[in-house]
């Protein structure tokens, strides 16, 4: 572990954040204000302001968080229709923590479970096809939520319930893809951006290669990273330089990790089960050809093929930011009821509920404003 | 919901497509479909039980490298 260790040494951390200092106020002095880069992943939002990057940049660099947190960008209506499955006689339904606390437009799926609904948590899907195979008597519905890192595993557990005979398992897909998001992102003219933050493993599988638009097309820097302190102020460091230099490029910072091609077997099996689709994005509306729906070929383990469900027009919570700020528009000091009405023990949108919310993160570690 | 972490193989089950990997001193089932083949010792990302990629030692390294002759540039009286 001793290689990997030395991306966890605090000096070199400290080094390449006087380096970077550096580099921000160089670039702030010519630009005439802060440099502003998103990063598009909730794992990097944590970790950002875990790591204390974000206030002490703040003075030279507006780090914005935008739709990476796969459970806060899930719609009211998708959250709704999960909560209805959860009531439906005969199913349990199987879910990643993250998602137990969302509300929806009138229930989470823990007051549904305090109601007495069968809700289970499954670290892996595999665990919940093992589950469905052991409880022939129950149907298991698992909420497929997350973007490309997660899907392909998805897809692997719905290929080994199918081998394995498992017919009372199927998946109620919510899927969506980084970059359509991206495209709705610098389609805004609202919003000035000077580069991204990649997303780490999502890139993982779908390759470098699938950023380059944004250079191609936006004329914006890029640069993939990994999750350590050390590998985002690297990603900054690439950042500003282009910045600086002029130049416009996708580079790939974690490179110990993710190819210019992605991991081909993972898209594989992305592309035998699902097909791309306009979905529904919180804040966003729909994004042409932005999720992944199951194929008619695998309609059996299509929830939404198995059962009917009624879901009533969805109930936006009065107040809540959560749509701008996935959009890069604000930052959560800016919604009036950030830490006052709304709090990690009695959220109002899903960006406070999740781990991986931006409200969650600045109220745990930048509560004090920028 | 990315989160996903490097794990180092410490058994290789080839039949089932499966390893054990030990992240942190706490070991973990994964399936390696979507990496292929395994040796015991490599690092692979485990992402909800699958490994979805493997972790190249000799690019971190590379890195690491790049990351010194950055900072040999930086005012060491600073580095502290
Ligand atoms: S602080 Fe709460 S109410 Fe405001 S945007 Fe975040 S989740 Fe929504």
């Amino acid at each position: 572990m001793q290689i990997l260790d030395r991306f966890r040494d605090p000096v070199v951390g400290r080094a390449l954040l006087v380096k970077v200092t550096e580099q921000a106020k160089e670039v702030a002095e010519r630009l005439g204000r802060r440099s502003v880069f998103m990063e598009v992943c909730g794992t990097h939002t944590v970790a950002i302001s875990k790591a204390g990057l974000r206030s002490l940049l703040s003075e030279y660099i507006d780090l914005r968080s935008g739709p990476g947190c796969p459970v806060c960008v899930t719609d009211y209506g998708d959250i709704d229709r999960m909560v209805a499955f959860a009531r439906t006689p005969g199913v349990t339904l199987g879910t990643f923590g993250d998602m137990i606390r969302v509300p929806g437009s009138f229930a989470s799926l823990e007051k549904e479970m305090a109601a007495g609904a069968d809700v289970r948590i499954f670290y892996s899907p595999a665990d919940a096809v093992e589950y469905a195979r052991t409880h022939p008597d129950r149907h298991v519905v698992f909420l497929g939520v997350g973007f490309e890192t997660t899907a392909p595993g998805i897809a692997l557990s719905i290929l080994q319930a199918k081998a394995q005979g498992v017919t009372n398992f199927s998946v109620l897909t919510s899927h969506k893809l980084v970059p359509p998001a991206m495209h709705a992102i610098l389609a805004d003219p609202e919003l000035r951006l000077d580069g991204f933050i990649l997303p780490g493993h999502a890139t993982a599988i779908v390759g470098r290669n699938a950023f380059q638009f944004v250079a191609d097309q936006y004329n914006l820097p890029a640069v993939v990273t990994g999750f350590e302190t050390t590998d985002i102020l690297d990603c900054l460091h690439n950042l500003l330089d282009q910045l600086f230099q002029g130049q416009v490029r996708v580079d790939n910072g974690y490179s110990r990790v993710v190819k210019d091609e992605g991991n081909v077997r993972a898209q594989a099996l992305m592309e035998q089960l699902f097909e791309v689709a306009d979905v529904s994005w919180r804040g966003f509306g729909v994004i042409p050809a932005s999720g992944m729906v199951i194929r008619p070929e695998f309609a059996d383990f299509n929830a939404e093929k198995r059962f009917t469900v009624n879901i009533p027009e969805p109930r936006i919570p009065k107040g809540c930011r959560c749509g701008d700020l996935l959009k890069g528009k604000i930052n959560p000091h800016e919604c009036r009821l950030f830490g006052t009405a709304c709090t990690p023990v009695n959220p109002i949108g899903p960006c406070m509920v999740s781990s991986e919310g931006a409200c969650a993160a600045y109220y745990q570690y930048d509560r004090r404003g920028q | 919901m990315c989160v996903a972490v490097p794990g180092k193989v410490i058994e290789v089950n080839p039949a089932d497509n499966t390893c054990i990997v030990e992240v942190f001193g706490v070991t973990r089932r994964i399936n390696t479909i979507m990496v292929g083949e395994v040796e015991l010792g490599e690092y692979l990302i485990a992402h909800t039980g699958f490994a979805i990629e493997k972790l190249d030692l000799e690019e971190a390294m590379i890195r690491l490298k790049l990351w010194e002759e950055i900072l040999s540039y930086a005012d060491p009286g600073q580095v502290s």
